[in-house]
């Protein structure tokens, strides 16, 4: 009778539930216990929790929102870097007799979660982060069209990576691979909890991002400063939309086809089983529908943080503006006509694979053209090699070799030997870390005193540049050469003594950029404690020529005290060569939206459902829905969402600005 | 596109667009009309198949998928205000596009699929069974 | 000091120092507008599975055998008039007369309930045939693409309760008049669905 009744109240999760017997997991369970105990004594002891609701958890200000992006995706880049150094201690040692030191039930959840972690929780994170925190700035605007939603879109995502990490200490995670295919992700094969924290963590993140690109379209659209029509827009804004455009057209393939597979693994479906008239092989069809657009929503904004860089530390307006734009739109289009190249090998037969290695190398062509632009910017350009720059152009070199990788992927009978290798796992962080982990760092340094009003210490960044660029060189290029000898990914164990050489050789670029990733992090920590050392008290640092480096750094929480009028590209440095003044006086009352605590709520009452219906707790699940249901109604009750920023608040601020601009003789 | 005001109060500055009053006019008679429409290309296709009033099956799809498609359309323009002017067309340009990712994802789909279970399922049907 | 045109020979204006008119909301509509077409992507992966799924009968029951096209007219007939007391309700609200406003809203949700009872009526049918959602893939994507469009008409039907008691408490004041607009393209968009699963789900089902 109580094994009913424990059964009704907890569902399947019981004792045997934490992962007591793996000593790994306990140890890293103990060190994050203590550090979140650290943590959390450290911020009551400060008193600082009433300071973190009300000016950051509650916030529907888009520059903050951007902040609290970039503190996720660092933190799980940290978690999904573990994951990676971890499998390349495994393959480096695991040969012959040697089985390691990770199980198979361990290192299938590692590679899984490691691609998960990087795609959905690092890399959309800091992509969402970026363009949350300058797109607004950028087309003059105070904030983005619904603030609201993009604290809640933050939320959904943060609950989604809160489901991933307790993955690790209640249950496990699935062991599928990062796209879970079918069958081995249905209930037949994968019965266990660890592709339903996968499901889960994945719809309630989608949520938010979709969420997200109709707030950046929306705001793209309708927001924009008097003047500024569609090609006068900054280029990062333009891959913005473009990366808007493809996340709303894109992320509901994601909803749709988890949704049936968990309705083959809740309700018994046949979508995806090999009974019952189900077929797998629409899974697999369906997820890289989705699945081709993301990796362009990943690259997209990286190449708008290119153009800007690129353009600012050349001293010259971006070459070729026109078909930079046009070439963003048809990667747009084109991205939706090349899904099938993920699985050449399932097939489709000769005539499918050939539309699709067809539609593929075309897709390289604007990419292509995309490169000579920005050569030709830097072409008779003044360069500073400010890290931004350095960044961009190992991108440059990087990037293109990954793209090449991919084109030779492109021809099917090519793939059909490469499929699956580590020829194509070399491909692929060839072109996400050197494309838009490159990206990511270029728009943090650049950015970076933008929202502090500080720079980052170029020494330690210099340290982690050098380590990411040869460590990632270091660590891949052996991947490439294991690739076209024939090994397969996912492996735990070789047989071959003679390849082990190569993963060594791997370790030791992952040990770089380990190393680089540190250097990455002493230079957040140097910088902060040298911040008046490095202070920007001109809010444009760098020379730049958009909008946002109108703006203090930090700028003030209503962005612009009066819109920016645009009477061109390149829209402030149109305003600095014209000789536009700041206005000094006639300030005016702004109307700014509230925070609001809804956003946090209705996405802890997300991770509950997310929870219990993992757990198959079904009442837990029921109640947290109707809390879901509730909150969000009587959200809609609340037309009481906004407030004044009253004209003797603005003109403090401005001419304390003011002030600041006079000491520096501007 | 440069600002332009005549200094109106309230006047809205902005890059030419209106107010929430660009919000489509609804008439009885728009209504009425898309109704009545409705109700025929409603009718005729359950009458078909109920009626079995075309022989040849394939060509009494064709005339359902048809008229369907026109009644989409009939839901577009009387219901749904959809025309090329709201939000400075921006409405139509996210329906067109949405329309062609719907096309390449559904016949892409029925493509791939179809060659799929020929290539790899022997036994089953075509699968593709529209 | 207003912001002028820039003519030639003047100094270009470059800040806007008038008063600021940001018309609150004014991006609702075409958001919501993209929402519509994230969920019309939903569907049309529904629709792709139907497409794949649609024959696969598994040596269960048939759509030809299960579909019962009498149902289905009375179902289509209830949604399309929920549609148009809906744009009745829009013509009301144009008018401001609330209380038109609150009756043609209360028949749109009668409408609305009755295709969900007479929905709920049917699944519970086949189910009570053994031709659950589990039995076939055919039946899993019927059950699916039918199902979901259900839950979006119970999700609208939540949505114009709250609204009716929205505009008793605060009448057709510019938020609530924006909110009535964005459910009118909501319903009548779950419409436009019904087109496609009639024909394609039902009408083509019951001719296989």
């Amino acid at each position: 009778m109580s094994e009913t009744l424990t059964k009704m109240i907890f569902g399947r999760l019981s004792l045997e539930s934490l992962p007591l017997h793996e000593p790994i997991v306990v140890a890293t369970f103990a060190g994050v216990a203590l550090g979140g105990i650290a943590l959390i004594g450290a911020l009551t002891y400060f008193r600082l929790w009433g300071y973190l609701w009300k000016e950051w958890f509650t916030t529907v200000d888009h520059k903050r929102i951007g902040i609290m992006y970039m503190v996720l995706g660092l933190v799980m880049l940290l978690r999904g870097f573990a994951d990676a150094i971890m499998m390349r201690i495994q393959q480096s040692m695991a040969f012959g007799a040697n089985e390691g030191y990770l199980n198979a039930h361990h290192y299938d959840q590692i590679f899984t979660a490691h691609g998960v972690i990087m795609i959905f929780f690092v890399a959309m994170p800091f992509v969402t982060g970026l363009m949350n925190f300058v797109v607004p700035l950028q087309i003059g605007a105070r904030d983005v069209s619904f603030p609201f939603l993009n604290n809640f879109s933050f939320w959904m995502t943060a609950s989604g990576a809160a489901l991933v990490m307790a993955s690790l200490f209640i249950g496990e995670f699935a062991r599928t691979g990062w796209l879970a295919m079918a069958p081995l992700s249905g209930l037949d094969y994968s019965p266990d909890v660890g592709v339903d924290y996968y499901i889960w963590a994945l719809q309630i993140a989608g949520v938010g991002t979709l969420l997200s690109g109709v707030n950046l379209v929306a705001t793209i659209v309708k927001m924009r400063a008097p003047g500024m029509g569609l090609m006068k827009m900054p280029i990062f804004t333009w891959t913005a939309l473009a990366t808007n455009i493809l996340i709303v057209a894109a992320f509901p393939v994601l909803t749709a086809v988890l949704a049936m597979l968990s309705l083959d693994r809740y309700v018994g479906t046949q979508f995806f089983t090999n009974t019952g008239g189900g077929n797998p092989m629409m899974y697999v069809n369906m997820i890289w529908i989705w699945g081709h657009p993301e990796v362009y929503i990943l690259i997209l904004p990286a190449f708008g943080i290119f153009s800007e860089v690129t353009s600012t530390f050349s001293g010259k307006r971006l070459f070729g503006y026109t078909s930079m734009v046009y070439a963003v739109l048809v990667i747009t289009i084109l991205s939706y006509l090349v899904w099938l190249h993920h699985f050449f090998t399932m097939g489709s037969g000769a005539s499918v694979n050939s539309f699709f290695g067809i539609t593929t190398m075309i897709i390289s062509i604007p990419t292509g053209a995309k490169i000579f632009n920005w050569l030709f910017t830097m072409y008779k350009g003044r360069i500073r090699y400010e890290l931004p720059m350095m960044w961009t152009v190992a991108f440059m070199l990087t990037f293109v070799i990954g793209g090449m990788t991919g084109v030779m992927l492109a021809v099917p009978p090519a793939d059909f030997v490469l499929h699956n290798s580590l020829f194509l796992i070399a491909h692929f962080h060839n072109v996400i870390i050197g494309g838009v982990l490159f990206g990511m760092f270029a728009g943090i340094n650049y950015w970076w005193p933008k929202a502090f009003g500080f720079k980052l210490d170029k020494k330690w960044g210099l340290v982690s540049f050098w380590c990411w660029v040869v460590g990632f060189w270091v660590a891949f290029t052996p991947l490439y050469i294991l690739g076209l000898m024939g090994v397969t990914r996912r492996l735990r164990h070789f047989e071959d003594p003679s390849l082990q050489i190569w993963f060594v050789i791997a370790a030791i670029g992952a040990a770089i950029i380990a190393v680089g990733i540190a250097a990455f992090l002493l230079q957040i920590f140097v910088s902060i404690r040298n911040r008046e050392a490095l202070r920007d008290d001109s809010g444009d640092p760098w020379q730049g020529r958009t909008l946002e480096w109108a703006t203090s750094s930090p700028p003030a929480a209503y962005n612009f005290p009066f819109t920016p009028v645009i009477h061109d590209l390149d829209a402030w440095y149109d305003m600095k060569s014209r000789g536009a003044k700041r206005p000094v006086t006639g300030y005016l009352p702004i109307h700014m939206p509230k925070n609001t605590g809804t956003g946090i709520i209705l996405a802890g009452f997300s991770l509950v459902i997310g929870f219990a219906m993992i757990w198959y707790i079904w009442w837990l699940a029921a109640a947290a829905f109707l809390g879901l249901l509730i909150t969000a109604i009587v959200h809609t009750f609340n037309y009481d969402r906004d407030f004044y920023i009253s004209a003797e608040e603005v003109t403090e601020t401005e001419n304390a600005r003011t002030q600041v601009l006079a000491r520096l003789g501007a | 596109m440069s600002a332009d005001t005549h200094g109106h109060a309230g006047q809205h500055h902005g890059h030419g667009h209106d107010h929430g009053h660009d919000a489509p006019h609804s008439t009885r008679g728009g209504y009425i009309t898309g109704f009545l429409l409705s109700v025929v290309l409603t009718a005729i296709p359950f009458g078909i198949v109920m009626g079995g009033w075309i022989a040849d099956t394939r060509i009494a799809v064709g005339i359902c998928a048809a008229l369907a498609m026109v009644q989409i359309v009939v839901h577009m323009i009387y219901f749904l205000h959809m025309n090329s002017k709201s939000e400075q067309g921006w409405s139509l340009m996210a329906l067109i596009f949405t329309i062609i990712i719907v096309v390449i994802a559904l016949t892409g789909s029925l493509w791939v699929m179809y060659n799929m279970n020929l290539n790899m399922m022997p036994g089953m049907d075509s699968g593709a069974g529209m | 000091m207003s912001a002028t045109t820039v003519t030639t020979g003047e100094t270009p204006v470059f800040y806007q120092l008038e008063e600021e008119h940001h018309e609150p909301g004014g991006s609702t509509m075409l958001g919501f507008w993209m929402y519509l077409m994230s969920d019309c992507l939903i569907f049309a992966m529904l629709f792709a599975a139907w497409g794949v799924y649609g024959t696969s009968f598994a040596g269960g029951p048939t759509s030809h055998e299960l579909f019962e096209l009498p149902l289905v007219a009375v179902n289509t007939a209830m949604l399309l008039f929920s549609s148009i007391t809906y744009g009745f309700a829009m013509i009301a609200m144009q008018e401001q007369r609330q209380g038109a406003v609150q009756g043609w809203l209360a028949l749109t949700a009668l409408f609305g309930a009755a295709f969900l009872g007479i929905e709920l009526y049917e699944f519970s049918n086949l189910i009570h045939e053994g031709a659950g959602p589990w039995r076939s893939a055919f039946l899993s994507s019927f059950f699916t693409l039918v199902g979901t469009h259900g839950l979006h008409v119970t999700f609208g039907l939540i949505w114009l309760f709250t609204l009716m008691v929205q505009v008793a408490r605060k009448g057709l004041i510019p938020a609530n008049v924006r909110r009535l607009q964005c459910l009118s393209l909501f319903w009548h968009f779950l419409d436009v669905i019904w087109i496609g699963v009639f024909t394609f789900v039902y009408l083509f089902g019951a001719m296989r």
